[in-house]
């Protein structure tokens, strides 16, 4: 087992735990979403989405894999905690953004008698990816243009694999708008609905002034929402839909979530839980 | 789909290909790359260093690092391809210790693809971009470029779907992360 090392050369300890909390964030959003976005596979409105959105949640799992491992060097740990640090946490300790635990029916409406309880809802989904793929992009940006080496070179990786997200989230999302009065009466309501937990984004975590000052994040959390509002409403109104309004609704980065997340983390450290220290 | 996906993926390429293998590693190097040379990869019909995987061997005495660079950085592949790495470099004479570490410095790209690797691709049938994604793309059977990106997500992350409108086969095409 590889030993913990002593420190992160050119950051000094309390810089380098804030950075641990701010990347440990950004890794459960993707893990959280990569988990909706598996929950997909096999129930896709045509196959090659079912393909995507697996494939999607294949990327988004391995990308908050990776950000784990550099959230456990900046902590000092060992690599190998990795599932522990994935897998072995309360939902209290969870610190992604609540629109991303939602269920993939989006709360909208429960399902008519006689169909089965669960049900995606692939407007909301879309939506949610869109809204979710745009900001991850700011946030890579950010990362990018910003002081920390490593980080910055993983995330121009990261942001190479993450435009097909977009692209796929996009196309579907201009082709849902185009569908008719009635759909895109459905998208806007969606867009109605989940706009407050999607400024929730953007919601800092604690220290994010501190690595703004150390210019290791390049912008901070509300002018990357600046940013975000502006591309989503031009990318919205182009489809003839409008961005939601409303103040965010935050929580999420401070450990508050919803009984969605207790449900999604008891499904899917299920296997984990029956010997953590299993190796695969 | 029928909606129809544009390709809004610019950016500045420089694609020139290279052979990632340097011909003049010292011999205790050449070695291993030799051993390197003989590693598939479990997705693809072709050897890591000619998908350009390899970025860089050093050999210290009875110590061996080898850095790769991931196509994807989530390829389920990658970690097949560094225990087979580890367990076949270890497999050398004196050797003693080896480790294999992933590295993000310098992204992978199409130039890192050596042309005999191009080659095996297509033969295998897939239509593989000159430098991006982005171009229009050749269908490996026909030869015709009325080829439409039917999804980007394909069997693995490093492959999508496309369609010749010609010749009327679905054409899968190699998708390097998009510059």
């Amino acid at each position: 087992m590889a030993q913990p090392r002593a420190a992160t050369p050119g950051l000094a300890p309390e810089v380098a735990t804030l950075l641990a909390d701010h990347l440990l964030a950004a890794a459960d959003d993707e893990l959280v979403l990569g988990h909706r976005h598996a929950e997909w596979t096999g129930f896709g409105p045509d196959i090659e989405s079912d393909i995507a959105l697996s494939s999607v949640a294949q990327e988004e799992i391995g990308h908050a894999r990776l950000l784990y491992q550099m959230v456990l060097g900046l902590q000092g740990r060992s690599e190998e905690e990795v599932d522990r640090l994935a897998f072995g946490r309360p939902p209290q300790a969870f610190r992604n953004a609540v629109l991303l635990e939602r269920p993939n029916d989006g709360g909208l409406e429960p399902p008519p008698e006689g169909e089965p309880a669960w049900r995606g809802e692939w407007g909301f989904a879309i939506v949610r990816m869109v809204l979710y793929d745009r900001a991850d992009a700011i946030r890579l940006e950010t990362w990018a243009s910003g002081g920390h080496a490593p980080l910055a070179a993983l995330a121009r990786t990261l942001a190479r694999e993450e435009r097909y997200h977009r692209l796929f989230a996009e196309t579907w999302l201009e082709r849902l708008a185009g569908g008719g009065p009635a759909a895109a009466a459905r998208l806007q309501r969606v867009l109605d609905a989940v706009w407050g937990e999607a400024l929730g984004l953007f919601e800092a975590t604690d220290g994010e002034a501190v690595l703004v000052a150390h210019g290791l994040l390049a912008r901070s959390s509300s002018e990357q929402a600046e940013r975000w509002r502006d591309e989503v409403a031009a990318l919205l109104e182009g489809m003839g839909l409008r961005p939601g309004r409303g103040p965010a609704a935050t929580g999420g980065r401070a450990g508050r979530h919803t009984p969605d997340l207790t449900a999604l983390l008891e499904e899917m450290t299920s296997v984990w839980r029956l010997d953590p220290e299993a190796r695969w | 789909m029928s909606g129809g996906y544009r390709l809004p993926l610019t950016g500045p390429v420089d694609a020139t290909p290279v052979d990632a293998r340097p011909v003049d590693a010292p011999p205790a190097e050449a070695e291993v790359w030799r051993v390197l040379e003989q590693i598939e990869d479990p997705e693809l019909p072709l050897a890591i260093t000619d998908l350009g995987l390899v970025r860089e061997v050093r050999r210290d005495g009875g110590r061996v690092m080898v850095r790769l660079v991931p196509t994807y950085s989530a390829c389920p592949a990658i970690e097949v391809i560094r225990r087979t790495v580890r367990e076949r470099v270890a497999a050398l004479p004196g050797v003693e210790e080896v480790t294999v570490d992933l590295t993000f410095d310098e992204p992978w790209t199409l130039a890192r693809l050596s042309a005999r690797g191009r080659e095996q691709l297509r033969t295998y049938g897939l239509s593989v971009p000159r430098r991006t994604f982005r171009e229009p793309a050749t269908c490996p059977f026909c030869g015709s470029t009325d080829v439409v990106l039917e999804t980007p997500f394909g069997p693995t992350l490093c492959r999508a779907i496309a369609y010749c409108r010609a010749c009327r086969n679905p054409v899968e095409r190699f998708k390097p992360p998009a510059d």
